[in-house]
C-alpha cells in the first residue's frame, strides 16, 4: 500500500471513532445533566467564604444551597455581617433583618505579669491538655491558659497571644463563635460589638482567694453594682456581669473597679462609630 | 457442555483465576495509584471499585470489537494504544456524569481519582493483555468483568484494614501513612500468591 494511503487511513479510522465517541457522550451528558439553580452560585460568591462554620452547614456551598432551599435564613452567615446579608436577601428577593454584629470577647486579663504561677508547665503546647493538668499552669483556674487553641481555630486570623492571654482584633473578627467553642475555660464570649465595657475576669472565688490568684481578678466588692446608673451590672456568683442591653457604656464601672477588671474596648464617641464595619 | 466455543469449567476456572491468581494489583502490578490513593474508606474504595470494574468490563468490550472488526481487517494493528484510550476516556467520562448525577456524595469523594481511571494502567492493561492473549470476545469480557472485580475485591480488603488500623493500633511515628500502607500492600500480595497452587490440583 502506498504510504498516504496508509496514513489517510489512520486518520479516518481514528476521526470516525473519535466523532461516534463524541456524539455519544453528548447524548450521555444531555441525559445525565445536572441541572443546578444558579442562585446558589449567585449566594455562594456573596458569602464570606471562609467556610468556618458558624452558620451551621458544612461549609459555605451546604450553606449557599440551604439558602436557596429555603431551609437557612438569609442573614445565616455571620462572618459575612450585614453586607453579607444585605447581599443575599437581595439574590433571594427578600428583605433581611440583620441584628448587632457580635464579635468575641475574651474575659480574662490574667497576663504573665498579672495572674500568679500554679506550676512551670513544659507538655503539650494546648490550652485544652494543659487545663487538664491539675487546674492548669495558673493559679486562677478560670483564667486564659495562653496556648492558643483558639488562635488555632480562628479562621479569620484576628486572635493573638500577648503576655500568655488571648486578643482578640475585633475589627477582624467575624463573629463565627469558633473560639468560643475551642475554649476550655469558657471565658470567651459573642458579644454585640457595640457594646464595649466587658468585665474581664471569670472568678468565682472569694475575694481573698481571687486577688491572691490574679492581680486583676474580679473580687465580687459591689462597689461597680453602686455606682451602675443603668442598673446594667451585678454581681452574679462572685463575679461582676454586665447586662448588655441594659449597659449605656457610660463608664462608671470602670472608673470605680478596685481590682481593674473592667475594661472598656472604645474609647471615644460611640455614636459616631460604623459598628456594622 | 460448551459455550461459544469452549468449555464451562474452562470459564469457571478463568474467572476465579482472573479474580485471585492473575489479581491485577498484586501480581501484575497494575493500578496501584487508585489502590494506594482511594483505599483510606471502605465506602470510597466500594465506589471506585464499582467505577473501575464498569469501566472495564465495557472498555474490554468495545476495545475487542473495534480491534478486531476494525483495526485488524484493515491492517491498523499499531492505532491499538491510540484507539482504545479514546474508548476509555469516554467510558470514564460516561461514568463522570452519571456519577455527577445519581450520587453526588460519591462524586466528590472520588475527586481526582474519578477522571484518573482513564489513566488507571489496569484498564488499558486488561485490553492490551487480551489483544496479546488472543482471547475471544467472551473470554475478553470475562477477564475485563473479573479482573475489575479482582481489583474490587483488593481495594476492599485493603480499605477495610487502613481503617482499623487508623483507629486502633499503636502505629510507629515512622511507619505512618504511605510507608504501613505500602508493606501492608506488599504482605496482602505474598498472600495472594498463595492462591496459585490453588491450580495445580485441578
Amino acid at each position: 500500500m502506498e504510504p498516504w494511503v496508509i496514513i489517510l487511513c489512520s486518520l479516518g479510522v481514528l476521526g470516525v471513532l473519535g466523532l461516534v465517541l463524541g456524539i455519544l457522550l453528548g447524548l450521555v451528558g444531555k441525559k445525565f445533566e445536572v441541572k443546578e439553580d444558579e442562585r446558589v452560585s449567585a449566594v455562594r460568591a456573596a458569602l464570606a467564604g471562609a467556610n468556618c462554620g458558624a452558620c451551621g452547614y458544612p461549609g459555605c456551598d451546604g450553606f449557599a444551597k440551604a439558602v436557596v432551599e429555603g431551609k437557612a435564613p438569609v442573614t445565616g452567615c455571620t462572618a459575612g455581617g450585614k453586607k453579607t446579608a444585605d447581599a443575599v436577601s437581595a439574590i433571594m428577593g427578600v428583605t433581611a433583618d440583620v441584628g448587632e454584629r457580635k464579635v468575641g470577647r475574651v474575659r480574662c486579663n490574667g497576663t504573665c505579669d498579672n495572674a500568679s504561677e500554679r506550676y512551670q508547665y513544659t507538655g503539650v503546647q494546648s490550652c485544652r491538655a494543659a487545663a487538664a493538668l491539675s487546674g492548669g499552669p495558673k493559679a486562677c483556674s478560670f483564667a486564659c491558659i495562653g496556648y492558643g487553641d483558639c488562635c488555632n481555630v480562628c479562621k479569620f486570623n484576628c486572635i493573638t497571644i500577648e503576655n500568655g492571654v488571648a486578643k482578640i482584633n475585633d475589627d477582624y473578627c467575624a463573629g463565627c463563635g469558633a473560639c468560643v467553642d475551642a475554649c476550655p475555660r469558657s471565658i470567651i464570649a459573642l458579644v454585640p460589638k457595640n457594646r464595649t465595657v466587658v468585665v474581664q475576669c471569670r472568678n468565682t472565688e472569694t475575694g481573698k482567694t481571687a486577688r491572691l490568684q490574679c492581680k486583676v481578678a474580679c473580687i465580687g466588692c459591689h462597689r461597680c453594682e453602686k455606682s451602675c446608673p443603668s442598673d446594667a451590672i451585678h454581681v452574679v456568683n462572685g463575679v461582676a456581669e454586665i447586662d448588655p442591653d441594659k449597659c449605656t457604656r457610660c463608664g462608671a464601672c470602670v472608673e470605680t473597679c478596685p481590682m481593674h477588671c473592667i475594661y472598656n474596648f472604645f474609647e471615644g464617641l460611640q455614636e459616631s462609630y460604623d459598628w456594622e464595619k | 457442555m460448551q459455550i461459544a466455543n469452549s468449555n464451562l469449567l474452562d470459564i469457571l476456572l478463568f474467572m476465579v483465576s482472573c479474580v485471585l491468581t492473575n489479581n491485577f494489583i498484586f501480581s501484575k502490578f497494575l493500578g496501584c495509584c487508585p489502590f494506594l490513593g482511594v483505599s483510606s474508606k471502605v465506602e470510597t474504595a466500594f465506589g471506585m471499585g464499582m467505577a473501575v470494574t464498569f469501566v472495564m468490563a465495557l472498555a474490554s468490550l468495545f476495545t475487542w470489537m473495534i480491534n478486531s472488526w476494525v483495526l485488524v481487517p484493515l491492517g491498523l494493528g499499531y492505532l491499538q494504544t491510540i484507539s482504545f484510550i479514546l474508548v476509555i476516556a469516554a467510558l470514564v467520562q460516561c461514568v463522570e456524569m452519571f456519577l455527577k448525577k445519581s450520587s453526588p456524595s460519591l462524586y466528590g469523594a472520588l475527586g481526582i481519582y474519578l477522571p484518573l481511571i482513564t489513566t488507571n494502567c489496569a484498564v488499558l492493561g486488561v485490553c492490551i493483555l487480551n489483544m496479546n492473549a488472543g482471547h475471544d470476545l467472551l473470554f475478553s469480557v470475562l477477564n475485563g468483568v473479573f479482573g475489575a472485580l479482582g481489583f474490587l475485591l483488593a481495594i476492599v480488603l485493603m480499605a477495610g484494614i487502613r481503617e482499623r488500623i487508623e483507629g486502633s493500633v499503636n502505629v510507629p511515628k515512622s511507619l505512618k501513612g504511605f510507608p504501613l500502607s505500602l508493606i501492608i500492600a506488599g504482605l496482602m500480595s505474598i498472600a495472594f500468591m498463595g492462591f496459585s497452587g490453588l491450580f495445580n490440583n485441578i
